[in-house]
C-alpha cells in the first residue's frame, strides 16, 4: 500500500542544512497498523508528512496507493490526498463549525452533494460514537471527543490510508486507550491501512502489527512488534521497550536486592506468547533445590499476544542455578542474569 | 428645544447626519472588501504560507505602510487630482469616498493580516491534507476562523472612519463635520457644534454596540 524508496528530506536552515529524513526505505502492507516510534526530533513528523505530500522529499519516491506522491502536484495531488486521511495531536478542528459541520468539511472539499453529505456524516457520527453531540462546537467537547471528530473527519472520503500524527499524545491514558480501541476497530471493519507516529511504546504495544524505530532521520530497527519486544537490537529500541516493561522503580528495587542478597542470582525472565501462560515457577521449585523469590513481574498484552517480564531471585548451589537456567532456556523463555554494574 | 439650540436647523442637521452615515457606510463596505483582499495577500505571500513570495509581500507591505502613515488630512489634499479624475468633483459626500477608502483600507489590511496570523497553523495544514484548494482554504478556513477578529477590526476601522468623515467635512465633503465647522465654528454657533458632536458620538456608540454584539454572537471558541 505504501512504499518509500530511499527517501531523504533536507531542510535549509540558518545553521546549514538539516537532514530530517535520511535515506529511508520502507514497505507498509495493505490493512496493517504500522507504528513509527522515535523521540522528538527523530524525523518522524517529517516522515509522516511525506506520505500525503505536505512535505516533498528532497530525494526518493513515496508511493501511496499506486501514486508517487513525490512527483504529483495540483489537482492530482489534491485527489490523492482525499484518499489519505490524517489525524493530529492537537485535533485541528475548525472552532467555527459544529461536530456535524466539521465532519462534513472534507466532503464539501471533495464536492459531495449536500444530501449525500448529510447521510455520510450521520454514518460517521455513529461509527465514532458521537451520537448526541452532533451540534456541539469543538470548545464544548473533551479531548477524546475532539479526536473522535478528527477520526470521523479523516474517514469521511473513504480513504485507503489513515495517518496518525501523535494522535493520542495530548490525551490522558484512559482516553488514549479508548481512541486506540477505536482505531483497531476501524482497521478491522474497514480494512484501512493505518500509519501512526508516536513516542509512546504503549501505543505501539497496544495496536501495532509492525513497528519501525527512528533515530536521527534513519530507521534503525523494524519488524513485528512482538519480535522487536522480545529481541530489541538497538540501544534506543531497548529503551523504548523498557518504557512499558520496566517501570523506573524496578531498577531501584533490583539494585537494592542485589546489595541485599550476597548469594544466589537475580534473573530477568522474558516470556512471549504461550510461554507466558505456563507454570514455570512451580516446575523450577519442584525440580531443583532452589529457593526462589519473585521480585517483580508484569505481563503486557500486544496486538499479537502477550509479553511478560519477571524478575526472580534464585538461591542455591551454583550447580543447581546453572541447571535451572538451562532448563528455563529450554522453555523458550529469554533469560538474563542481572548483575550490579 | 428651539430656545435651547437657537441656531440649530434640524432639517440641515438630519441632512448632514445622513450624509455622514452615507459616507461612513460606503467607505466601511469598500474598506472591508479592499482591506480583506490586501490583508489576505499580505498573509498568503508571507513566509511559510501558500503563496510565499518575498517580492510581492514587500511591495504590498510597503504600499500599506505608506498609505497608513500619511495623516488623513494630508491624504485628502494629495488625492485631490485623483478624486477629480474618478468622481469628477472635489466637493460633496462622494468626493470624500476615495480618500476615506484609501486612508482606511491599508489600516484594516494590517488588522486582517494579524487576524489571519492568529489562526492555528494546524487547521490550515489539516485542510491541505484533505485536498483543499487555495480558494477553499480562503473561504472555508481563513475567513470563518478569523471572523470575530475581522468583525472587531472593521468596528474599530468604522469608528476611525466616522472621525475621518468629520475631517473630510472640513474641506468640503459635507456631513456633520462640515456642519460643525461651517455653521458651528466659523459662525460661532456653539449649539450647532454641540449637537453635531453628540450625533457623531451616538453614531460611534451604535457602531461599537453592533460590532461587539456580532463578535460575541459568532465567537464559538
Amino acid at each position: 500500500m505504501i512504499t518509500l524508496e530511499h527517501v531523504t528530506k533536507v531542510y535549509p536552515s540558518n545553521r546549514g542544512e538539516v537532514t530530517a529524513v535520511n535515506d529511508v526505505s520502507l514497505h507498509i502492507q495493505e490493512g496493517e497498523i504500522f507504528g513509527i516510534i522515535g523521540y522528538s526530533g527523530a524525523g518522524k513528523s517529517s516522515l509522516i508528512r511525506l506520505l500525503n505530500g505536505l512535505e516533498k522529499p528532497t530525494k526518493g519516491n513515496v508511493i501511496v496507493a499506486g501514486r508517487n506522491i513525490a512527483n504529483i502536484k495540483g489537482k492530482e495531488l489534491r485527489q490523492a490526498r482525499q484518499e489519505i486521511g490524517m489525524i493530529f495531536q492537537h485535533f485541528n478542528l475548525l472552532w467555527s463549525r459544529t461536530v456535524r459541520e466539521n465532519i462534513a468539511f472534507p466532503l464539501e472539499i471533495a464536492g459531495v452533494p449536500k444530501e449525500e453529505r448529510l447521510k455520510r456524516v450521520d454514518e460517521l457520527i455513529q461509527l465514532v460514537g458521537l451520537e448526541g453531540r452532533e451540534h456541539a462546537y469543538p470548545s464544548q467537547l473533551s479531548g477524546g471527543q475532539k479526536q473522535r471528530v478528527g477520526i470521523a473527519r479523516a474517514l469521511a472520503n473513504n480513504p485507503k490510508v489513515l495517518l496518525c500524527d501523535e494522535a493520542t499524545s495530548a490525551l490522558d491514558p484512559q482516553t488514549t486507550d479508548s481512541i486506540l480501541d477505536l482505531l483497531v476497530d476501524i482497521n478491522k471493519r474497514l480494512g484501512l491501512t493505518i500509519v501512526l507516529i508516536t513516542h509512546e511504546m504503549h501505543v505501539i504495544r497496544k495496536i501495532c502489527d509492525r513497528v519501525a524505530v527512528m533515530e536521527n532521520g534513519k530507521i534503525v530497527e523494524e519488524g513485528e512488534v512482538l519480535h522487536v519486544f522480545r529481541q530489541p537490537q538497538q540501544t534506543i529500541t531497548k529503551r523504548f521497550v523498557q518504557q512499558i516493561t520496566e517501570p523506573e522503580e524496578t531498577k531501584e528495587t533490583i539494585a537494592h536486592l542485589l546489595q541485599q542478597y550476597s548469594t544466589g542470582k537475580v534473573v530477568q525472565l522474558t516470556f512471549v506468547g504461550e510461554a507466558a501462560e505456563q507454570p514455570l515457577m512451580t516446575k523450577l521449585i519442584r525440580q531443583f533445590q532452589l529457593n526462589i523469590n519473585i521480585l517483580q513481574g508484569k505481563i503486557s498484552q500486544t496486538h499479537h499476544g502477550s509479553y511478560g517480564v519477571l524478575f526472580i531471585h534464585m538461591d542455591g548451589s551454583d550447580e543447581d542455578i546453572e541447571r535451572a537456567l538451562a532448563f528455563i532456556r529450554q522453555q523458550q523463555v529469554e533469560v538474563e542474569v542481572v548483575t550490579n554494574e | 428645544m428651539n430656545n435651547l439650540f437657537p441656531n440649530v436647523q434640524w432639517e440641515t442637521i438630519w441632512a448632514a447626519t445622513s450624509e455622514t452615515l452615507y459616507m461612513t457606510g460606503v467607505a466601511v463596505a469598500a474598506t472591508f472588501v479592499l482591506g480583506l483582499i490586501l490583508g489576505l495577500l499580505l498573509f498568503l505571500t508571507s513566509k511559510g504560507n501558500i503563496w510565499e513570495n518575498k517580492i510581492a509581500n514587500t511591495v504590498i507591505s510597503a504600499f500599506v505602510n505608506i498609505f497608513r502613515s500619511i495623516p488623513f488630512i494630508i491624504l485628502i489634499i494629495l488625492l485631490i487630482p485623483f478624486t477629480k479624475l474618478i468622481v469628477g468633483t472635489i466637493l460633496g459626500a462622494n468626493a470624500a469616498l476615495p480618500a476615506l477608502i484609501i486612508g482606511a483600507a491599508p489600516f484594516y489590511a494590517r488588522m486582517v493580516e494579524i487576524a489571519l496570523r492568529e489562526i492555528d497553523k494546524g487547521v490550515i495544514e489539516a485542510a491541505k491534507a484533505m485536498g483543499a484548494t487555495t480558494a477553499q482554504i480562503i473561504w472555508k478556513v481563513l475567513i470563518p476562523e478569523s471572523l470575530p477578529a475581522l468583525i472587531s477590526g472593521i468596528t474599530v476601522t468604522a469608528i476611525a472612519l466616522v472621525g475621518y468623515t468629520a475631517m473630510a467635512g472640513v474641506v468640503g465633503a459635507g456631513g456633520l463635520g462640515n456642519l460643525a465647522y461651517l455653521e458651528g465654528f466659523q459662525r460661532n454657533h456653539n449649539d450647532v457644534t454641540f449637537v453635531a458632536t453628540v450625533l457623531i458620538l451616538v453614531i460611534v456608540f451604535i457602531i461599537q454596540f453592533i460590532g461587539d454584539f456580532v463578535t460575541s454572537k459568532i465567537d464559538k471558541r
